[in-house]
């Protein structure tokens, strides 16, 4: 967590109040509470009353793509339509609706690169426009960092409610609700230097959709729950921390693709030509299992990521990349890397030194 | 030492990675995932790999307070344990396959993967002893007898033993669990499991009849006179008594036994308690876990069975079959059981039985 956030939650912890009550206490909490709210609507250039408070991006991107599917399915409306590289956050809803709210689900493909396919979604809304009742796609992909065509998706879609993903980009570059044109969008704390157990759901003033939890109908009627106050403080104070300096993220990044390539030149960086985010790049290092590579990596204290894991913990194939065009053995020997506020180029250089000892034994073991 | 410690989710392996990184050495924990198709929780003490196992070997290495990670092995299990499994009993024999998943995959597929990544060697929860004789390690039974785990281990080489750890060959298994208890482990009072492992329901006919099928075929006498049915050969062991559902009596009332099981013509041979006694075995596929044997006949023991008895013998190894003459005959021993053979404690190595008389 960034340090204005750390303060800003200790702080907030000590105080007493619930914002719902009407006591002195309570309306204190209330005023703390709102100004937070603000600040996070100033930062992502939306209303202060077009932001839900919830308790992650994953319940942020559920009230979103379940609720604008029921409001669709009132209309008469059954099909969701999402990216093929969508986080589980949204792969997982999107499947539930299909097996129990009788949806059906239309995956956009992604070209090589990882962006999504315009041209596919053009002729999938000529066609099919009014059976919609959701488009969801992710705002950039957290294991390649490509940014999607967000704007000219909304274009497309035309009157058709949009959702995006925005998790990964918020405070990684410029990200502003109300420019977007869409109808939601999801943000997570935890991803921009803020606390775990935080999000927030950014829907249109206008738009009315069904709860997915019922209770005190805090925020909106659309998200009932007691409003968790010191952590929606601190994910103001992340919100608005100059910490990310996306230059200087971008720049370790460069020099960490360029050390890579030139020390291993058969390695494959995915979504290259593709705008990306500043701290995301995920290479293949064909010949090897990426789970080896992770444990190898993990030793020198390198944490990089494999594409996801099962329920059982056993490393899966990257749908991410299996939509890429990769086939199975080359999505399992990619891994993730991210840079951060606080990396330096010391770190960069000392992973551009390890990796190739680090391949050539994922390697023998991946022969063994 | 840089080593792989193996962890099932059980109280033995998260002692012994425990043991491990008190000796000293530089330990990683491994959790196996051997089934493609886990089951949330375990049932009783039957099964394993669940993915409540799972989380309790993450547990076990968080509390021990080291690296944990999952290897996929469910592919190489299929293929090496459970298709030798079908294929054994599709042939008429017995297969012991705690034995073949040590051989394949715990101290080859794993210990190959951790040597190429540059590990020493593998830590396992079995009870069994490792010494240093001759500059060379050798394998031995564990000072607890009733859990010794020695017989499904000799079918490692000398270069697999080199690689294998065992913590736990000197100790008891009450001990076990007391040690897990004063190191916090919650896993200390978790029951052992038993059984085979990828049969979770304990039923391994009915397991055998969903896969090989439960073809009718006749059961005989020794004169090939058909006696009875039986719902598919492999269901039965020979030496079973029980469950043939014979109607024809012999002439004297003497109970009929199981004395061979014919694949090719899916026929279950009876008889008589006497023929059921073997006295000299054969096997093929011999693996020494020190000095090889040779053609010179030795003393030592034979067993058979996992738990079994060691039985007193006399070995020698022609360069093809490894022959175990028995100073007692045993009775009812079935093919593709695992000869293991023993000088006192330590292990001289073992052979799938391919022939008995």
């Amino acid at each position: 967590m960034v340090e204005e956030a750390l303060i800003a939650m200790t702080a907030q912890l000590a105080r007493l109040g619930n914002p719902s009550s009407l006591h002195t206490h309570g309306r204190a909490t209330r005023k703390t509470l709102e100004d937070a709210r603000e600040v996070i609507a100033k930062e992502v250039g939306c209303l202060p009353s077009e932001v839900i408070f919830t308790a992650s991006g994953t319940e942020a991107n559920n009230t979103a793509l379940k609720g604008l599917y029921w409001q669709g399915r009132d209309k008469g409306k059954h099909v969701v339509v999402i990216s093929s590289i969508e986080h589980h956050a949204i792969l997982d809803p999107a499947h539930w609706l299909e097996v129990h709210e009788g949806a059906e689900v239309i995956q956009i493909p992604v070209t090589h690169d990882g962006v999504v396919d315009l041209e596919f979604l053009t002729h999938l809304v000529a066609t099919r426009g009014n059976e919609i009742a959701v488009i969801s796609v992710m705002h950039a992909n957290n294991e390649t960092g490509v940014i999607q065509p967000i704007g000219k998706v909304v274009d497309i879609a035309g009157e058709i409610p949009v959702h995006t993903d925005a998790a990964q980009s918020f405070k990684k570059v410029p990200l502003s609700f109300a420019e977007l044109g869409v109808y939601a969008m999801s943000l997570s704390a935890h991803k921009t230097g803020g606390p775990l157990g935080i999000g927030a759901l950014i829907l249109r003033r206008a738009v009315e959709i069904p709860a997915l939890l019922h209770g005190g109908g805090q925020e909106r009627e659309i998200r009932s729950g007691t409003l968790n106050a010191p952590a929606i403080v601190a994910f103001a104070a992340a919100a608005k921390s100059k910490y990310y300096d996306s230059a200087k993220v971008s720049a370790l990044r460069d020099s960490f693709i360029t050390g890579i390539t030139s020390a291993l030149p058969e390695v494959i960086v995915n979504g290259l030509k593709a705008d990306r985010l500043p701290g995301i790049v995920n290479i293949t290092f064909p010949g090897t299992q990426s789970d080896t590579l992770l444990l190898l990596m993990d030793a020198q204290n390198i944490s990089c990521s494999t594409g996801s894991a099962c329920s059982a913990g056993v490393h899966e194939a990257s749908h991410v990349l299996l939509a890429m065009g990769h086939d199975e053995v080359s999505a399992q020997s990619s891994l993730r890397f991210s840079f951060g506020a606080t990396s330096t180029s010391a770190d960069v250089d000392f992973a551009v030194s390890v990796l190739p000892d680090v391949i050539n034994r994922g390697r023998a073991a991946n022969l063994s | 030492m840089k080593l792989i410690a193996a962890m099932s989710g059980g109280v033995d392996s998260a002692v012994a990675a425990a043991r491990a990184v008190e000796a000293g050495h530089d330990v990683i924990g491994v959790h196996l995932a051997l089934s493609s198709n886990p089951q949330k929780y375990r049932s009783g003490a039957r099964g394993c790999c669940t993915i409540e196992d799972s989380h309790d070997a993450r547990r076990a290495a968080d509390v021990i307070g080291i690296p944990f990670y999952i290897w996929d092995m469910a592919e190489e299990f299929h293929d090496g344990v459970v298709e030798d499994f079908l294929a054994e009993y599709a042939a008429g024999r017995t297969p012991n396959p705690c034995l073949r998943c040590n051989e394949k995959i715990k101290f080859a597929a794993v210990l190959d993967r951790a040597r190429a990544m540059g590990f020493d060697g593998v830590v396992t929860g079995h009870y069994a002893r490792t010494q240093i004789s001759d500059s060379r390690k050798t394998l031995h039974r564990a000072v607890d007898h009733s859990k010794d785990q020695s017989y499904v281990l000799s079918v490692l080489t000398v270069e697999q033993i080199e690689g294998a750890i065992f913590p736990l060959g000197d100790t008891t298994k009450v001990d076990i669990r007391k040690e897990a208890e004063a190191r916090g482990l919650a896993v200390a009072q978790k029951p052992d499991s038993h059984d085979i492992c990828f049969v979770p329901s304990g039923d391994n006919a009915g397991w055998l009849r969903d896969r090989l099928g439960s073809e009718v075929g006749p059961i005989v006498d020794q004169d090939g006179v058909k006696i009875g049915e039986h719902k598919g050969a492999y269901t039965y062991t020979i030496g079973q008594r029980k469950g043939l559902g014979l109607t024809v009596p012999t002439a004297d009332g003497s109970p009929r036994f199981v004395l061979k099981i014919e694949p090719v013509s899916n026929t279950v041979v009876v008889g008589a308690r006497e023929d059921l006694a073997v006295s000299t075995m054969r096997g093929e596929r011999a693996v020494w876990c020190g000095p090889a044997v040779t053609a010179q006949l030795q003393r030592g023991f034979v067993q058979v069975r996992a738990h079994g008895a060691a039985l007193p013998c006399s070995y020698f190894f022609d360069g093809t079959l490894l022959t175990a003459l028995l100073d007692e005959p045993l009775l009812g021993l079935a093919t593709g059981q695992a000869m293991v053979i023993y000088d006192g404690d330590r292990v001289v190595g073992s052979a799938t039985i391919c022939e008995t008389e």
